[in-house]
Formats: structure tokens, sequence, C-alpha cells
């Protein structure tokens, strides 16, 4: 199968800065991948790279087997883009949005009803997108990247502003498109939304990826701690350090956390102690694997 | 397969997207689709905004009405002249002329000198005639330059046509109605054309320039070049839309003018040729404008102190007959004085057709020229 996206080398410099730095990767037709990484990190200037809206300095893009600088007429149709900023044309509805971004698709329009009911703005047809909310009209947004029915969505931060709930709905649409063979391409800061949805993530920092593969992959190449919390109360510092398995314990304002490579036991002694109050058990996560790559917690 | 990028770009290209021309048949082909959405979206954002709308219609509308109605007594009030002492020309003219001056001037008689220029300070005359010899000394008013200028027209035919007598050729007495008419046009006959231009000049420059620096900040102008459009449906919808703006001022100020008394002379179907090379000038204005400012305030402020100054000196606002040379002179180079000169020829002066292809081949060239200055300052994006 060939590759949607090829990128090689990939440099952009600003003022003598390189803000992407030498990166490569590939994505597959049809697969979910994800940019991940903290504020400045490079994923939008890589990702505006790839749509061809701007000029790498150095390194080369194929995107569907084509060369998307300069500005290329016969991707244009088949890529669907949601840019970080929202950009819609003043002083028009939701559905105006929509059926003239379609109509520049020559998109049917039919699609216009369908999409704003698939990012659920059914209701909110006849506002005008400066008057929605954040989280509305970055649905919006989203629905005038996919109005033409394109082949290769890129959506930059897609669920920044929504609720969680709006979240959850956009997650079911985002897994429902690329489940119709969509190749989908985001960036985001949330490593959990990384995890749920990508096939595989790069994780980016400074310009370069640091690492990239499946989330899975990544957190079980890792040899973090499972931590394991209780209510203070249930359980003392002392008690806790002495538990079997335990590596280490500190305490906070509300509970007693357990660090442990071998959880079982742990969790067994803590049973015997009837010492299970506010149990919470959190495996390795890619904030873990964010920790060890770069020895600095992550700060989305 | 894959297109390399070298580093040889030049250090000093930071722009993102510079305005390079891609290689041909590379461009998206001009779609009517396109063309059309971005129309009725350009149109809707200009009819949803009350402050372009209030601009563009309601505040030229305004002067028309305004002019139209409260100085229309005054314009047809007949000017009032004091004749001091012997003034044998105008005494002397035969019954029919004599019948043509007192159609709009009021002839006064029996005052001595200085009572005469003593109401003249008042504004009660409009002018005061001597005669010395063979030369009439006419003093008129600074107050009242409509009436001014009516006596003064009146005056000049008359001793124009006394100086053909007296050369001995075949004598002719009549005042000619449209000379009267020519340098005394009734208010709303002015203000009419005027405003049509200045309108048309606001519309043109604000509806560019606010749809580029609007676009442009809210990203809309990126979005776009991520969609198949070719650049020349995003232009012609806009230059569509201002011409259909404009057109459409054109018909509303003349419809309230003619209810308002307005007389349109013999080639006044050429003011529709006019607006549209008119619109073409103040587009270019408007592209300047929003590709230089970075923000609507901006944008809106530039179009404002170049419209609002020219409209005084291209005699929008106030006749040209009545105002200093020096404005006549500045009026001869701006693109609204010839629109503004070419509309009142045919509407008004009963010119012929003629009398409007220099001003639409002035504005044309004007458009082209502001055009390409323009495009040096365009991008796509703010940096
Ligand atoms: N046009 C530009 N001119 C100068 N510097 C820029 C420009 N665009 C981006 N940068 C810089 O490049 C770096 C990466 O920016 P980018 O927008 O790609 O980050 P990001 O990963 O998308 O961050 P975020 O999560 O905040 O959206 C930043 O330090 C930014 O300041
Ligand atoms: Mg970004």
């Amino acid at each position: 199968m060939t590759d949607t996206i090829e990128v090689q080398g990939l440099v952009k410099r600003y003022a003598g800065k390189a803000v992407v730095d030498d990166v490569s990767f590939t994505v597959r037709e049809g697969e979910f991948f994800g940019l991940l990484g903290p504020n400045g990190a490079g994923k939008t200037t890589t990702l505006e790279m790839i749509e061809g809206l701007r000029r790498p300095d150095a390194g080369s893009v194929v995107l569907l087997g084509e060369a998307p600088w300069p500005r290329n007429p016969r991707l244009l149709p088949r890529i669907g883009v949601q840019l970080q900023a929202t950009a819609f044309f003043d002083r028009l509805t939701a559905r105006e949005q929509l059926s003239t971004f379609g109509s520049l698709y020559d998109a049917p329009a039919g699609r216009v009803d369908e999409m704003l009911e698939l990012v659920g703005l059914a209701d909110k047809a006849g506002t005008q997108a400066e008057k929605l909310s954040g989280g509305q009209s970055q649905r919006l947004s989203i629905a005038c990247a996919l109005v033409h029915d394109p082949d290769v969505v890129f959506l930059d931060e897609p669920t920044a502003a929504l609720d969680p709930q709006a979240r959850r709905n956009l997650w079911d649409l985002l897994r429902e498109i690329n489940g119709r063979g969509k190749t989908v391409v985001l960036t985001t800061h949330y490593m959990d939304e990384a995890e749920i949805l990508c096939d595989r993530v790069a994780i980016i920092d400074e310009g370069r990826i640091l690492r990239m593969g499946p989330p899975a992959d990544l957190v079980r190449g890792l040899s973090a701690p499972t931590r394991i919390s209780v209510e203070r109360a249930a359980l003392g510092l002392d008690d806790a350090r002495s538990l079997p398995g335990a590596e280490s314990a500190e305490q906070d304002a509300t509970s007693t956390v357990i660090t442990s490579r071998t959880p079982a036991p742990v969790l067994a002694a803590l049973a015997e102690r009837d010492a299970l109050a506010g149990l919470q058990v959190r495996g390795a996560t890619l904030e873990d694997v964010f920790l060890e790559l770069t020895g600095r917690a992550y700060r989305a | 397969m894959s297109s390399v990028i070298g580093s040889e770009t030049s250090p000093t290209d930071t722009g993102d997207v510079p305005v390079t021309a891609t290689p041909e048949g590379r461009r998206p082909r001009f779609s009517s689709n396109a063309f059309r959405s971005l129309a009725v979206a350009m149109w809707k954002g200009f009819v949803r905004d009350r402050a372009a709308v209030f601009f563009t219609l309601f505040f030229p509308l305004f002067f028309i009405i305004i002019f139209g109605t409260v100085f229309t007594d005054g314009g047809t009030a007949k000017g009032k002249i004091a004749l001091v002492g012997d003034v044998s020309v105008i005494q002397q003219l035969p019954p029919d002329a004599k019948a043509a001056i007192d159609k709009t001037l009021e002839l006064k008689t029996g005052l001595t000198r200085d009572e005469a220029l003593h109401e003249l300070r008042k504004d009660d005359l409009d002018g005061v005639l001597e005669q010395h010899g063979n030369r009439l000394e006419l003093k008129v008013s600074n107050g009242d330059q409509v009436g001014a200028a009516t006596v003064q027209g009146v005056l000049g035919s008359v001793v124009d046509s006394t100086n053909i007598a007296v050369t001995g050729q075949q004598p002719r007495y009549t005042l000619s109605s449209s000379s009267v008419q020519d340098e005394s046009l009734k208010a709303i006959q002015y203000v009419t054309p005027g405003m049509i231009g200045y309108g048309i000049a606001v519309g043109a420059t604000f509806g560019a320039a606010t749809t580029l620096v609007e676009w442009r900040k809210r990203k809309v102008l990126r979005r776009l070049r991520l969609a198949p459009v070719p650049t020349s449906s995003i232009v012609t919808s806009r230059v569509a839309v201002s011409l259909a703006i404009a057109l459409f001022q054109l018909a509303v100020f003349v419809g309230v003018g003619m209810v308002l008394g307005l007389r349109l002379t013999g080639s006044w179907y050429m003011a529709v040729p006019l607006t549209l090379c008119g619109t073409l000038a103040f587009l270019s204005i408007g592209l300047f404008c929003g590709s230089v400012a970075t923000s609507s305030e901006a944008a809106v402020g530039m179009a404002n102190l170049i419209t609002l100054p020219m409209g005084f000196l291209s005699g929008a606002f106030i006749p040209l007959e009545a105002a200093p040379g020096w404005i006549q002179a500045i009026a001869k180079v701006l693109p609204m004085g010839w629109l503004v000169q070419g509309l009142k020829d045919t509407m008004v002066r009963g010119e012929g057709p003629a009398a409007a292809i220099l001003p639409m081949l002035l504005t044309l060239g004007f458009a082209a020229v502001v055009t390409l200055i323009a495009t040096r300052f365009f991008s796509w994006e703010d940096s």
C-alpha cells in the first residue's frame, strides 16, 4: 500500500532558529496519525508545510504522490484542513459558511445539513459564526474541513476548546471518518486523546521528533512504575513503604501514593489491611514517556 | 517522485506564502460556482454590516435630501442686484432680453452706491452693478456663493452678447436658457452627481479595503488558499459585488434626486459607464488601503483619509464653480474630480455622451496604475 504522506528531513527556520528541525515520518493510507507535543513544539508548522501553506526551508513532502508546494490545485480537493485559528467569512451564518465552503469544492448541497447534524450544530444553523461559542465555532470549522469529503483530513488541535462531552462526540466522529478509510492527521496537546485515537503518534518537542510509534508500544517500551494511591487516612507513610513490592511512597494533603513495578502484591497487601479507600491505580502513560524523553514534566 | 525543495531559498524569504506566480497549468481554473458563492458571501457580508450600508447609502442620501430640500428655495430665489447710477447696457436691452434676465435676476434701482454696498454686505443683495464708460463693474457677496454665481453667470452672458453687438456682428440679445442654467445649477442638480461620485468612491474603497483586511485577519484568505479556488474568482467576485452596489447607489440617488426636483439632461445614461469605471478606480484605492493596513480600523481610517478630503476637493459637496481656483486645479487631478465632472456634464449640464469619454479613460488608467502598485504590497496572510 502506498504511503499517503511522506515527509523527509523537513526543516523550517524563523529568524535563524529551526522551529522544525529535520522531521521525517510517513503516514499510511487510512492511518490515524497524531503529532503530540507542548506549545511551540512545531506541530502547526509541520502540518502547514505538509498542507502546502508554508514553504519548507529544506526537506521534502510528498502528499498523495504530489508535491504540495507551490500551491498544488490537484491536491486541494482531496485534502480537508482545519486550521488552528478558525477561518470564517464575516457575518455569515453557520449554514452559509458551510455552503460557501462546500460550493468552492463543488460539494453537493445536501452535504451542508448532513455536516451540521454530524457536528451537532443543526440548532445553530442560522447563527452567525461570530456569535458561536468557542467550542461551537471549533466544530463548525471541522465541519467546513470535511464538507467536500476529502481523502486526507488535517486537524490542528480540533478538541482544544471543547467540553468533555463535545470532545467525546468529536472522537466518535473522527473514528467514524477514519473507519471509512480516510487518512486523519491531527495535532494535540492531550496525551489521553492521542492514546485513545491514534494508530501512531509522533512525540515532538522543540522541532524534533523524539519518539514515534503506536501509543501502547511507546508506553510498554517504558519501564515506568505504576502509581497506586489510597486515601491518606487509610495508610500511613511508613506502612506504605513497608508494603511488599513498594519502591517508594509519598503523601500529599489527601492521599498516600505508592510507586511499584510489581503492583499485584501491593494491591493484595492493601486489601488485607482493608486500606483500599479511595483506591486509584494509574499505569504508565504517554506523559511518562514524555517525562522520560525530555527529563521534564509535560505541561500542555 | 519526491520533489526536494533545497535550502537555497533566499534568506530574506521569511514570508510563508509569497505571491509568486504558480507555474502555468498548476493554477486552479476559474470556477463560476466559486465566483458565485464568494460574491454571495461578500454581498451578505456587506448588507449585514450596518456601518458599511450607512456610509455607502444613507450618508450620501442625507446630503442629497438636505441640499435638495433645504437649499432648493435659496437656489430658485432670483438673484437680487442693484444697479447704481446709469447702467445703460442693462437698461437699454431689448424687451425679450430684459424678460430673460428678469427670470433669474431681480433688478433694483434708485439706491445710492453706499446704500447698495451696505445691503450687499448684509447679504440682502447678491450683487451691485456699476457702469464706468465701457466697463461694467460687478461686486458680489461672498456669503451666498450660489447666488453670486447666478448673478455672475447671467451678467457674463449679457456682456458677451453685448460685446458681440459692439464689435459689429449681428446683435444677438437673446440669453439662451441653457447657458443661464449651466452657471446657476440648482442645489439638487449639483449635489446629486456629487453624491453619486462620493457614495461610489466610499462604497468601492471601503468594500475592497475591509474585505481584504478582514479576510486576511480572519484567515479566510489563508483558508481560500487551501480550496481549489483561483485568485481570479476571488478578485472578480469582489469587483462584481462592488459594481452591483455602485449601480444600486446610482439608481437610488438618481431616484431620490428626481423626487426632489432633479432634472436629467440628454446623455444622463452615460452615468452608468462612468459609475462602473469610477468604481474600478476606487476599488484599486481600496485594494491599496487593504494591502497596506494591518487592521480594519487602520484600513477604514486610511480610506476615510483619502475619500473625505477628495470629496471636498472634487466638487462632490460644494459646486466647483464657487470654489477657489486652487481647488478647481486639484479637482482636475483627482479620480473623484474626473468622475464628478463627467457625471455633472452628462447628467445635468446637457453635454453630449462624448463628455464622459475622457473621465472614463482617466479613471480606468488610474485603476490600472494603482492596482499595480497595490499588488506589490499585497499578501495572503499577516506576516
Ligand atoms: N510565522 C512565524 N514567524 C516566526 N516564528 C514562528 C512563526 N510561526 C511559528 N513560529 C515559531 O515556531 C515555533 C513553533 O510554532 P508552532 O505554531 O508550529 O507550534 P505548535 O506546536 O503548533 O504550538 P501550539 O501547541 O501552541 O499550537 C514557535 O516557537 C513559534 O513562535
Ligand atoms: Mg499549533
